[in-house]
């Protein structure tokens, strides 16, 4: 009998463990579905970029309330982690807070260190609700945020919350039964924040005090098992892909576009220029640009799957300010819905990214202004899945708009944007001869 | 002042001479009204320091960039090809150019196919200049206590990090720069890039060069500096819009400091 919750916490444990073990390979495989690229090179830029931006939050700061409230549950979570250890120790081996008479005051100061990140948490994770809910922020109110982005959102704080609560809830709890001389309960030094809550705690008998140490015991360590799966279905997973994604975003200039090597052989050989290297055409049945998700760098799907849904991209998007459909937070958040589908239902369900994700008018209204690949907490490029997009709409389908096969066509016979002659591009410096 | 001159690569090569900057017109330098004014004037002002510079004159061809950039990826190589053949049989080392876009385009871009340049924009070439007292601006001429705002073109800005470079050459000005609440990284767009100048923009509640040109009217600034084509198309349009043009005027830094140089 005295077994039975151990071989619980086991079974959870590892029935949580294994689902989050596939979800992890599902999301391997799907961000593997997009075609290499090699971003190896640089790597203490590298390095140094993840630092600054993932781990030190650097272009969070630009908005520097929202930035400190994130900052205070970043931290928490961290660190209040370190227990978790503890906990599953402790559940494994049927001990109770085993760390304890080991570390004796040390454990007592980490603790109430621990409590004291728990209440930042509380405080971050109830303004951020007010934010989302009562202010309404406008970057959280767009239409793409309709529905399930916005309870995610929601259902995140208000998990968090429940977690924290159920922290400070076993701490309180705990202590009573300490004083009360309670089997098992180790003798662990006083807490600050939880026994605060001694004044309604104490009204309780015993037995039922260890039924609420229990439950809020359970309650938080199977809460941290099941919100770690929730995590891998949800933004929320921006907490361990921000790491990947800073690490391998680009370090070229943000205005330079990715060369299509694969067209410049063709393009020297109808300029008669030598070939070097392999000049057979491209393959049969090669798409220029993207269509769909596997057309992408398997970069650009890491970046869906990091987007955290701020809105940030959106918020600076002139195309978007002025009320075009284009929002680059949805590029992404549709880049990740249809790599899921894709995940599910495999490429050939009938859809694809370009048209029953992001429509052309999306594509079609963005300024290449860069203001959301500078906007975006975790290094994300909305701004490169859009230039693939085009690339495939003007070159595969040939359907780009009007205007623009206009200024194609004018490029090609005219060698300028404009319909204006050849003969007459160096006529200003006549003009200024003549001092006009 | 003597006959201004413009030498092309093809008379310099002709006496077997080179250039040390080619100077990169662009379409719109060569072929917009407006900007042709800011080709005229960046022209004089080398006549000025006397640098020896050319240009491609009828040689010259569009980079790509807007064809590149709506997605017609071919065309852009041949482009980016054929000039890269003038350019490199010319032998050609430095290019400056008052486009933003043929700036990013020429050096972040032509590289990988085979085109390899010191490129400047004409921001940074003008803030040399001052810098080496090419330029000497005389502290409280006519822009003494005038208040100028600067726009930055993204492709300046964000895409190459250019910043300062413009602020520094109308801060010599001895004019009041002030800022509009979007500025350097957060700055709007003027709503023409990516190929947007080359088509109508998509249905939306309002146009992208009407929202910036009223956060530039705020500043209370008479006169906008921008350092793009585009960006000068579309403040003027805007100004036009806001129905202020006979308060304030979209400048270009070259027309600045040649207007401030008594060279126009
Ligand atoms: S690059 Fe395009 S999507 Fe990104 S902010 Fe600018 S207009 Fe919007
Ligand atoms: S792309 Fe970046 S800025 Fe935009 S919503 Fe996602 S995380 Fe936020």
């Amino acid at each position: 009998m005295e077994y039975i919750p151990q071989i619980v916490f086991v079974l959870v444990a590892g029935f949580f463990g294994f689902l989050i073990f596939r979800r992890i390979r599902r999301i391997s495989s799907n961000i593997k579905l997009g075609k290499d690229v090699n971003l190896t090179d640089n790597k203490s830029e590298r390095l140094k970029n993840m630092i600054l931006v993932a781990f030190g939050q650097k272009k969070m700061f630009k908005r520097p309330i929202p930035a400190f409230l994130h900052l205070l549950i970043y931290v928490g979570f961290i660190l209040i982690n370190i227990e978790v250890l503890e906990i599953v120790i402790d559940g494994i081996f049927g001990t109770h807070r085993i760390a304890a008479p080991i570390l004796g005051s040390l454990y007592t100061g980490m603790i109430n260190f621990f409590e004291f990140l728990a209440v930042g948490v509380l405080f971050s994770c109830i303004v951020f609700l007010i934010r989302r809910n009562i202010l309404r922020i406008n970057r959280f109110k767009k239409i793409e945020m309709v529905g399930w982005p916005s309870l995610d959102a929601n259902l995140i704080l208000i998990i968090e919350i429940l977690l924290m609560v159920a922290i400070l809830g076993m701490n309180g709890a705990d202590q009573i039964l300490q004083t009360r001389g309670a089997n098992h309960y180790t003798e662990t030094g006083s807490f600050f924040f939880s026994s605060a809550m001694f004044g309604w705690l104490d009204q309780f008998e015993t037995s039922t005090l260890i039924l609420i140490e229990r439950a809020a015991w359970w309650f938080h360590i199977v809460g941290i098992f099941a919100f770690a799966l929730y995590v891998t279905y949800s933004k929320h997973l921006h907490i361990f892909m921000a790491f990947p994604n800073t690490y391998y975003s680009r370090l070229d200039p943000k205005g330079k576009m990715t060369n299509m090597e694969e067209i410049t052989n063709e393009v020297k050989m109808m300029l008669g220029m030598p070939v070097e290297g392999d000049s057979s055409p491209p393959p049969e049945g090669m798409r220029f640009g993207a269509k769909d998700v596997n057309d992408l760098t398997w970069k650009n799907l890491m970046d869906a799957y990091a987007c955290t849904e701020c809105g940030r991209c959106t918020s600076e998007c002139p195309a978007n300010l002025t009320g075009k459909k284009l929002s680059p937070r949805k590029i992404m958040m549709d880049t990740r819905d249809r790599l899921e589908d894709v995940g599910k239902n495999g490429l050939d369900d009938g859809k694809s990214l370009l048209g029953d994700y992001i429509t052309k008018e999306e594509i079609n209204a963005c300024t290449n202004c860069n203001a959301c690949v500078e906007a975006c907490p975790v290094n994300i490029n909305p701004l490169d899945i859009i230039l693939q997009t085009r690339r495939y709409v003007a070159m595969e389908e040939s359907a780009a708009p009007e205007s623009w096969n206009m200024m194609f066509q004018n490029v090609e016979t005219n060698f300028a944007p404009w319909k204006f002659g050849v003969q007459d591009r160096f006529n200003w410096s006549n003009e200024l001869k003549e001092g006009k | 002042m003597s006959e201004i001159q413009i030498p092309t690569v093809a008379d310099l090569a002709a006496k077997g001479e080179k250039p040390e900057v080619l100077f990169w017109v662009g379409c719109a330098g060569s072929y917009d009204d407006r900007y042709k004014s800011v080709t005229k004037a960046f022209v004089k002002i080398l006549n000025k320091v006397g640098v020896k510079f050319a240009v491609l004159g009828p040689e010259e061809t569009c980079t790509g960039d807007p064809a590149r950039r709506a997605g017609n990826e071919f065309l852009f190589q041949m482009q980016a090809m054929s000039n890269i053949q003038v350019l490199n049989g010319y032998e050609i080392k430095k290019i400056v150019t008052a486009c933003p876009h043929c700036f990013n385009t020429l050096k972040n871009e032509y590289p990988e196919l085979g085109g390899n340049y010191d490129v400047i924009h004409h921001s940074q070439f003008l803030q040399e200049l001052i810098n080496d007292g090419k330029v000497e601006l005389k502290g409280g001429g006519e822009f003494k206590g005038r208040k100028i705002t600067y726009h930055d073109s993204c492709f300046l800005g964000r895409a190459n990090n250019v910043y300062s470079a413009p602020r520094a050459v109308l801060e010599a000005l001895d004019a009041e720069l002030v800022e509009m609440k979007r500025c350097k990284t957060k700055g709007l767009c003027c709503g023409a890039g990516g190929a947007q100048m080359f088509k109508d923009a998509e249905p939306g509640n309002k146009e992208v060069n009407v929202e910036r040109t009223e956060e530039a009217l705020e500043t209370k600034a008479d006169t906008i500096a921008v350092a793009c084509p585009f960006c000068m198309t579309m403040m003027s349009d805007g100004v036009k819009n806001k129905e202020k043009e006979s308060s304030v005027k979209v400048k270009d830094l070259a027309e600045l400091i040649a207007e401030s140089e008594g060279l126009d």
